[in-house]
């Protein structure tokens, strides 16, 4: 089947099979690897995307599924040579060990700063609670929410 | 061997612009179709094998089975209306405090974004925590198929069976048959929900109990509780309902009533918590969620 959408601000077209799920056809078809597989079945948040601007597990989904939606992966989160706000938080706040569960982190801060630019660390626990990191690096990951909260306050840039 | 995840069997997709042609492929299918809606569930089922549709039929592209509206005394959801939705509903936080108790609990804001009340019910899922909720909150459901619409009371939703049997339905849903609605009739008084698991995010429950008691002159006038994951489905305790009709709410009655929950069920023991120990805790919830009733603590 032919999937038309919009894929970090870009519009493609991508033949899928209908049991193949978002995040395998986002990986494999479409060579967006940022989006990890890690457990397959909603429970670890490394596939996270954002659909229409909210987190979601894109294992969870079909691809056939994002017809004429967007949906937004890391790669659309920086410009060329330049990292987003949150990037640049999560790189200078060590909000990081092995890097895999990184990318669902991001973009799950990224729909929260969103919609909350001034979130307690309560609103930041709650946004990241289906993301999982084994590095057990959960202090610096919210560290670099409060962070990249406080940079877009007083900073320019996306 | 069967909990083996796998990648997604083949089916047919088919996504109908109506409830009437949904209805229609789900004749036309019989058993071999299923309805998609949130896909929270369905997906990881497929990849463990647990079921193997030949159609999928996305009920995500159907117009208006997603709100949240008063019409008179009760409050109407659509059953395609995603959790997020429903957390974030002011209306469902006044007028449904048990439910709204129960989602501020439930899964991850990944899932959150996809998955829908009536998807949580019709899994039938002896641990979903909107069943203790919308019990003990009188809810009824609202079920259309081939031969028209019908309402059925929650209570009688969803199937009591000793022994799960595969292939067999956990509700009373029919293979042509659609969820539309949940209808929630609002009364005088005040509802609470309690769960115990691992830990807060995409946590399956150990234990769950909701409460609705409306006192009067500090007696209990109305009463109605709940329990999820400790029986083959979500089912209300007459038993402690009965203990607390009419009676002085107290701690000594609260307790005493809470006590003979460990009656009624039959609870299983897996990994995630032995009979026994699922029974006291059954025990333990009961009392705390009656409390906050009865305190005015929310």
């Amino acid at each position: 089947m032919l999937v038309q959408f919009r894929l970090n601000g870009r519009m493609v077209e991508k033949q899928a099979t209908p049991n193949s799920s978002l995040l395998d056809f986002l990986r494999d078809g479409l060579e967006m690897t940022s989006v990890k597989k890690g457990c397959d079945e909603g429970r670890c948040g490394a596939c996270t995307v954002l659909l229409n601007g909210k987190p979601v597990c894109s294992c969870l989904m079909l691809a056939v599924q994002v017809r004429d939606a967007e949906v937004t992966t890391i790669e659309g989160l920086s410009r060329p040579g330049e990292l987003s706000v949150v990037q640049k938080a999560f790189l200078e706040n060590n909000g990081y060990q092995c890097g895999f569960c990184t990318p669902g982190m991001l973009l799950a801060a990224k729909a929260l700063l969103d919609q909350n630019p001034d979130p307690s660390v309560e609103d930041i626990k709650e946004a990241l609670e289906g993301n999982l990191c084994r590095c057990t690096g959960y202090e610096q990951i919210i560290e670099s929410v409060s962070r990249a909260a406080e940079m877009m306050k007083t900073s320019v840039g996306a | 061997m069967s909990e083996e995840l796998r990648p997604l069997p083949a089916f047919e997709y088919v996504a109908p612009r109506s409830l009437a042609e949904a209805i229609v492929l789900m004749k036309q299918h019989g058993g071999a179709a299923q309805l998609l809606s949130g896909g929270t569930d369905l997906l990881p089922r497929m990849r463990k094998r647990k079921c193997a549709p030949s159609v999928i039929v996305d009920l995500n592209g159907i117009p208006g089975l997603s709100f949240i509206e008063m019409r008179g005394n009760d409050l109407h959801i659509g059953a395609g209306t995603r959790l997020t939705e429903l957390h974030e509903s002011r209306i469902v936080k006044e007028k449904a405090g048990a439910l709204a108790a129960a989602l501020r609990v439930m899964a991850s804001p990944g899932i959150r974004n996809r998955a829908t009340i009536g998807g949580n019910l019709c899994n039938g899922s002896k641990c979903a925590d909107t069943p203790p909720a919308l019990l003990v909150l009188d809810a009824s459901v609202t079920l259309r198929g081939s031969d028209g619409e019908r309402i059925v009371p929650l209570s009688e939703f969803f199937t009591q069976r000793e022994k799960p049997v595969p292939g067999c339905g956990k509700t009373v849903i029919r293979a042509d048959e659609i969820m539309t609605e949940v209808i929630i009739p609002c009364r005088q008084g005040s509802s609470t929900f309690l769960k115990l698991g691992r830990r807060k995010g995409s946590s399956i429950s150990i234990a769950s109990v909701a409460a609705f008691a409306a006192i009067t002159n500090g007696k209990f006038e109305d009463v109605r509780v709940a329990v999820g994951a400790v029986g083959s489905a979500p089912v209300r305790s007459r038993k402690v309902e009965a203990a607390l009709r009419g009676m002085p709410a107290n701690e000594e009655n609260i307790e005493r009533a809470s006590a003979l929950i460990k009656e009624e069920i039959e609870p299983i023991s897996d990994v995630r918590g032995s009979a026994a120990y699922r029974k006291e805790m059954a025990s333990v919830l009961i009392r705390r969620v009656l409390t906050r009733i009865a305190t005015g603590e929310r």
